[in-house]
């Protein structure tokens, strides 16, 4: 029971990649967490879907599109314990600035009226995953357990929390952690 | 414009701290505060462009957009939600062929909400140009419609639309009392300043905003600071939702409160005072101007009062629709032509006031008891009340009850003796002291009003079975969120999640863990917000939860977790502008 690794999936919905390069500033301690952890579905894996036995995840940006509904909705189903990683996961972040633009303003900037653009036309294909109204925080969406701030959270935020979990004890970041000016 | 500008600057000396009056007036003239004028305004007081921004955007009643010609605010306060406020104001709008919280094309009119506007008695109230209308009913309703539409000036609406009534159902010690024109001056200068302190240290009177604090004290302190100028400003900004008293006071007894406001200036060395009234009530405005002016006739206000060597007078500033002006340190901010902040306490008004000199801040009602104090001594108001709370307290009663109005009574009446006193029957509960005060259900009624059990700036709504608790809770959530200055994070961000999260169980998207997050989310707010704003604003829901907590559960879903908005509908633009209605353009609002 002590040997079996705590399965750890990951994603990025609406963020910047930013907080998974912070989870890679772990360097060296990262070697010593995969004693203890494995890695599921991550963009650190390529392995497209949650096992249904996941333990953590790891959420990175807010949910700005319906694919991004679907994506937390398989991690909320498959994680035990599922937590915001980072200001666009707990607040909606920068993306969530275009919340004060209508999404027809927007779209229209981006692919009718901007500088630049030719054969102007709002894309469509069932390919592709329709943008939300707003930009929302991932709490809004489905149930979330623990919040871990920053912009990204730094890479000891990520090991105080990950080390706490493994040695079986609530999660606290001491102030130094989450104090930011 | 130019012209107009300039004559309102000099009239106003140039003074920066006059910029709310300004404003007002320019407002008033051009249903908006223009660009031209915002940078004119800046060189003539000589302060920056963002600073005159700042305050236009923080006050209601300032519009950077044009209003229209007739602004037309209606009050929705929970006492007129009760008397059918969502309904009416749609009829309004309809007949208007204006939408809510917008101008119509023709410039003409424009309608909205507004927080309650002190006439909770005389529901359904609302604001046309900054005056009181009340008892709207459709036809009423109708009658308005028809004048904006005609374009009929003002002044030749029917009077009867700008009735204010005072109701005052049941007077005590001090309603008693016919309004004082020099006697509490005559009796304060005879007994001595000194010993007219101490009459009202033995009085035990405690402010009447709510806060209670011992009002000779806050005297004392102001006099004993070491200061060139001192300054004494009554806090007519009666903006708790449910309370009307202070309208009703300075209607009916306004020579007292200047009386009283007299003696304090004389007690701690003041000559000047101010009288903030909030905007709502500028219906009184120039009634009490004309008192000031008798006054000051009378030799009552100006120099060398009744020949005691003594000089004071009063002036009369007007907010501009803020509750958080309610707050003394913000009221300052305001008095002083800025945003109404609250400031950092301490140092406290009494040591570092208006313009930074020592100010005492008390209520219309704590100036109307101290007149008489200072005519009969501090025994005689401290034969009433309890032992922590002296004398008689005046109550705005409004709700489900037979006769909202005025009541005065000692402190320590049962919440029971006013409900008999007022015709309310079948009770589901009292919210007293405003929404920021206490939710009591039908099990407390023997409860006391004082300082020592209910303590309350005057507001009593009463509620009736047919009332749903959460409906309460939902108007008081989204006032909170409204009236939040923005200062501080706990509060802006707090008030507003707090909204959300009720409209949330409101709407029947909650489930079990939405009540966990809604109590932390009380509590974060009422422990770290900057005033007394934010460290009430979780007060309706904290109280209610305590005492109905079955309610909120009977309104969770038996799930884990479902969002707090309708995930297809926000994809609905998306899916039009894409031109798409597959399957993979909706969402399910649960995960199957």
């Amino acid at each position: 029971m002590t040997n079996k690794k705590v399965k750890v999936a990951t994603v990025s919905l609406a963020g910047c990649f930013g907080c998974h390069m912070s989870f890679l500033d772990l360097d060296e301690r990262l070697v010593d967490l995969v004693e203890h952890i494995q890695f599921d579905r991550s963009p650190l894996t390529d392995i497209e879907h949650c096992s249904s036995d996941c333990d953590i995840g790891l959420i990175e940006g807010g949910v700005c599109n319906s694919e991004n509904v679907h994506t937390l909705r398989e991690f909320r189903k498959n994680c035990k314990i599922l937590v915001a990683v980072g200001a666009c996961a707990i607040n909606g972040g920068l993306p969530a600035m275009r919340n004060h633009i209508s999404l027809e303003d927007c779209l229209n900037e981006s692919y009718v009226d901007g500088i630049g653009v030719e054969n102007a036309q709002i894309p469509s294909d069932v390919e592709l995953p329709l943008l939300l109204d707003k930009v929302h925080p991932i709490h809004e969406v489905v149930k979330i357990d623990y919040f871990l701030p920053g912009c990204p959270p730094s890479a000891d935020v990520f090991w105080k929390f990950l080390t706490d979990l493994l040695a079986g004890v609530e999660p606290s970041l001491p102030y130094e952690l989450v104090h930011f000016d | 414009m130019q012209q107009f500008i300039r004559q309102l600057a000099q009239e106003n000396d140039f003074q920066a701290t006059r910029l709310l009056k300004i404003l007002r007036a320019i407002q008033a003239r051009y249903f908006y505060i223009p660009k031209a004028a915002i940078e004119q305004l800046a060189l003539m007081l000589n302060i920056s462009r963002t600073q005159i921004q700042n305050v236009i955007e923080f006050y209601s009643f300032f519009h950077l957009e044009p209003r229209g010609q007739f602004d037309i605010l209606i009050s929705n306060s929970i006492t007129d939600l009760m008397v059918g406020q969502a309904e009416l104001i749609n009829y309004f709008a309809e007949k208007l062929g204006v939408k809510i919280g917008e101008v119509r094309a023709d410039g003409v009119v424009s309608l909205n909400n507004t927080s309650c506007t002190g006439m909770c008695d005389q529901s359904l109230a609302g604001l046309v140009n900054g005056y009181a209308i009340t008892h709207l009913t459709k036809s009423r309703i109708d009658e308005i419609v028809e004048n904006v539409n005609k374009q009929l000036p003002l002044d030749q609406w029917s009077r009867d639309f700008f009735k204010v009534e005072d109701n005052i159902i049941k007077s005590g010690l001090l309603l008693n009392e016919t309004p004082i024109k020099g006697a509490a001056i005559k009796a304060t200068f005879a007994r001595g300043l000194m010993e007219t302190l101490t009459e009202v240290e033995k009085s035990g009177l405690r402010g009447r905003g709510g806060a209670g604090y011992t009002t000779a004290w806050k005297w004392k302190y102001c006099r004993e600071e070491n200061a060139d100028q001192r300054y004494i400003i009554c806090n007519a900004d009666e903006g708790e939702p449910g309370t009307f008293k202070d309208r009703v006071i300075l209607n009916a007894y306004a020579d007292s409160v200047f009386e009283g406001m007299t003696v304090a200036a004389a007690i701690i060395g003041a000559t000047q005072g101010f009288i903030y009234l909030r905007g709502e009530y500028l219906h009184l405005y120039e009634k009490l101007e004309a008192i000031l002016v008798e006054r000051r006739a009378a030799n009552l206000l100006g120099k060398n009062i009744l020949q005691n060597g003594f000089d004071f007078d009063i002036e009369i500033c007007l907010g501009a629709g803020a509750y958080i002006c309610g707050e003394e340190s913000a009221l300052i901010e305001s008095l002083e032509g800025k945003a109404g902040i609250p400031r950092n306490r301490p140092p406290y008004p009494v040591i570092s006031g208006y313009l930074n000199k020592p100010t005492s801040v008390n209520n219309v009602e704590t100036f109307l008891a101290a007149a008489n104090i200072a005519i009969h001594g501090g025994e005689w108001f401290a034969a009433f009340g309890t032992a922590k709370s002296k004398g008689t307290k005046i109550h705005s009663i409004s709700g489900d009850c037979a006769k909202p109005g005025i009541y005065e009574y000692p402190f320590g009446v049962t919440v029971q003796t006013i409900l008999d006193d007022c015709g309310a029957t079948d009770v589901l509960g009292v919210q007293i002291g405003g929404p920021s005060g206490t939710f009591i259900s039908n099990d407390e009624f023997q409860r006391k009003i004082a300082f020592e059990d209910l303590a309350t700036g005057g507001s009593f709504i009463v509620f009736n079975n047919s009332r749903n608790i959460l409906d309460i809770v939902h108007n008081f959530s989204h006032f909170f969120a409204h009236e939040s200055c923005g200062f501080c994070t706990p509060c802006r961000v707090g008030t507003s999640l707090l909204k959300k999260q009720i409209d949330k169980i409101v709407e029947g998207h909650g489930s079990a863990g939405d009540i966990v997050a809604l109590e932390e989310l009380c509590q974060l707010i009422k422990n770290y917000s900057h005033c007394g704003l934010g460290q009430t604003a979780a007060n309706p829901v904290l109280t209610t939860l305590e005492r109905y907590p079955e309610i909120y559960q009977s309104m969770l879903k038996k799930i884990s977790y479902e969002p707090g908005f309708d995930l297809d509908k926000s994809l609905e633009t998306a899916r039009r502008l894409a031109n798409r209605d597959d399957a993979a353009a909706h969402l399910a609002q649960v995960e199957e």
